[in-house]
């Protein structure tokens, strides 16, 4: 069976979750990378290859990709013979498969931890209500759909690594209403966006703005910066770093929360990582109900010394 | 200006929210209107108050208490409610739920032409995003999601988009469904007046039958999906709390090396 994979790519890049995407495609059948945009370089095909895809199907779009409409009339044409169809979870993959789906009548889950083959039928895990509830979800519809949260898989290479064919779609695109006036590139921050980190360190109102040591701790444990709602509202950190429901939500193998007090809508962001740490000056904040290791303290006294700690450990 | 604004009506996000049968389970007791509505009720509103005329009607799909939902949008401000609810739409999923809403949309223009749909960003229950992309399909109308900031005028709507790489500016002509983000504003308080009116407002309820939709292209049965189980999950177990006596940093390191995790 073949099993798509929408690749994720940045600056020609490969992302991490798009080789997350394909391992988990591998439990369901055969990968065929799907790449959107300008083409692909021969360093990231034959990664994609080396993560079991055989081949790389490549729509030439450009910026028109933007276009969630456009997005996903490409998709169908490069899918028409896959029955699975994966893509990274993100706001505007959201768009993108939902146009999919009405093209294709594909049922569709998002925001999903996982997927196997159950009887013929793809089934889905995820995790619900602020990260309360794990939900199964069967898609009955002949083809599927599934949306991967990052940090869900682990990505591993292929065990008979091939090489990928490059195949260029012919797409026809359809008109659009909307008119995409200007696009400002958002600057990125060096090292892994905060959606893909395997590490989130996270500051909110106890920091009182100041991130030198949220940062630091970060860098150090090889990690992104995130931030409580509070913080991003109070402007002392630019919203892309804010982690809740309606920003990014993530799901690291540990989330470090510092001076945040976890309302529900943060937790809802974050609840579903792996290991969760905080450092709080109020002993009732709910963040200390679901978190394993948490320190009732000030974070400008726990930070540097657990830094100096981890520091003399790994001299030694 | 006439703009229609979806509501939902969701458990609330202090209450114990549950499943049953693979759907969420939905009380009058702790249902509210969605958080995230407010920002598109509020959206509606400013844009008619600048133009200094219109309409903004707030509409629901649910059962019987899904009218609470309609009514928290009158207490905001929203001039008319209109609640659809039929036992058949009952497990459908976003796009059985758009092909009811599309119809409603169409039932509201007949009176008077609709110039827009308003969204939120997303349901604090359910949280996937999709529907005002499904509903704008379904219409064929343009379609401008995730508006942190939005302005109409001469025929025409434009938005601002805060994606993680790129901040868009994208216009397209009326009519158009507009998911607006919890950036895009401050949502009003309820006024009295309009707390006391909303408890009087008559609501009309709509069924399939009086919008055209035949029962079979909705409901669980159309569904594409299905939840096969749903349980809560269990607590983290062995939750470490210390209080910091001056260690308590080196004892935060050591857990995590221990942990592999530093």
């Amino acid at each position: 069976m073949s099993v798509a994979v929408l690749i994720d790519h940045r600056s020609g890049d490969v992302t991490r979750p798009s080789l997350e995407a394909l391992t988990l495609a591998r439990g369901l059948g055969s990968p065929v990378a799907v790449w959107l945009g300008d083409a692909p370089s021969a360093d990231a095909v034959a990664q994609l290859g080396e993560y079991g895809a055989a081949e790389v199907r490549v729509a030439e779009v450009g910026d028109e990709a933007r276009h969630p409409a456009k997005a996903a009339a490409a998709i169908a044409t490069a899918t028409e013979d896959s029955s699975v169809v994966i893509v990274i979870s993100t706001f505007v993959t959201k768009e993108i498969v939902t146009r999919l789906a009405v093209l294709t009548g594909a049922g569709v889950v998002v925001d999903a931890a996982g997927a196997e083959l159950v009887d013929g039928k793809v089934e889905t895990f995820q995790t619900v209500f602020a990260a309360t509830w794990n939900v199964r979800t069967r898609i009955d519809a002949e083809r599927a759909i599934v949306g991967v949260r990052p940090n869900t898989t682990q990505a591993s290479p292929a065990e008979a690594p091939g090489a990928a064919t490059v195949v260029a779609v012919a797409v026809e695109l359809p008109e659009a209403r909307e008119r995409i006036v200007s696009v400002e590139p958002v600057p990125q921050e060096d090292g892994v966006p905060l959606s893909e980190a395997p590490v989130v360190v996270s500051g909110g109102r106890g920091t009182g703005g100041d991130y030198t040591l949220v940062a630091e701790f970060a860098e150090l444990l090889g990690g992104a910066v995130g931030a409580s709602r509070d913080a991003t509202d109070e402007g002392w950190i630019s919203h892309e770093h804010m982690v809740g429901q309606t920003g990014t939500t993530v799901t690291p193998a540990l989330y470090v929360a510092c001076g945040i007090s976890g309302a529900v809508h943060h937790r809802g962001g974050m609840q579903a990582s792996g290991t969760i740490v905080c450092i709080n000056m109020d002993p009732d904040a709910p963040i200390f109900e679901i978190s394993d290791f948490g320190v009732v303290g000030s974070l400008f006294d726990v930070i540097p010394q657990a830094i100096e700690r981890i520091k003399a450990r790994r001299a030694g | 200006m006439r703009i229609l604004v979806t509501v939902k009506h969701t458990p609330d996000l202090q209450s114990q929210r549950s499943f049953t049968d693979g759907t969420v389970t939905r009380t009058a007791d702790d249902g509210t209107m969605n958080e995230l509505d407010e920002n598109a009720v509020e959206a509606a509103l400013q844009i008619v108050e600048a133009a200094g005329e219109g309409e903004v009607v707030a509409l629901t799909v649910g059962g019987p208490d899904a009218v609470a939902a309609v009514r928290k949008a009158l207490q905001l401000g929203a001039h008319k409610g209109v609640h659809v609810s039929d036992e058949a739409i009952a497990g459908s999923d976003v796009f059985g739920t758009a092909t009811v809403i599309a119809a409603a949309v169409r039932k509201v223009a007949e009176e008077q032409q609709v110039d827009l749909v308003i969204t939120g960003m997303a349901a604090l229950d359910g949280l996937t995003s999709m529907l005002p992309t499904a509903l704008a399909a379904e219409l064929d109308w343009s379609q401008l999601t995730l508006a942190s900031a939005l302005t109409v005028g001469d025929g025409e709507a434009t938005i601002e988009r805060h994606l993680p790489d790129a901040h868009e500016t994208v216009s397209a002509p009326l009519p158009a469904v507009v998911s607006v983000t919890d950036e895009a504003n401050k949502p009003r308080y309820p006024n009295f007046k309009l707390i006391m009116a909303a408890r009087k407002a008559e609501i009309p309820v709509w069924t399939l039958a009086d919008l055209g939709v035949d029962a079979s292209a909705v409901g669980a049965s159309a569904s594409r999906t299905t939840v096969v189980d749903a349980s809560e999950r269990p607590p983290r177990e062995n939750r470490v709390t210390v209080t910091d006596t001056g260690d308590a940093g080196t004892q935060l390191a050591d857990f995590l090396i221990e942990k592999g995790l530093a």
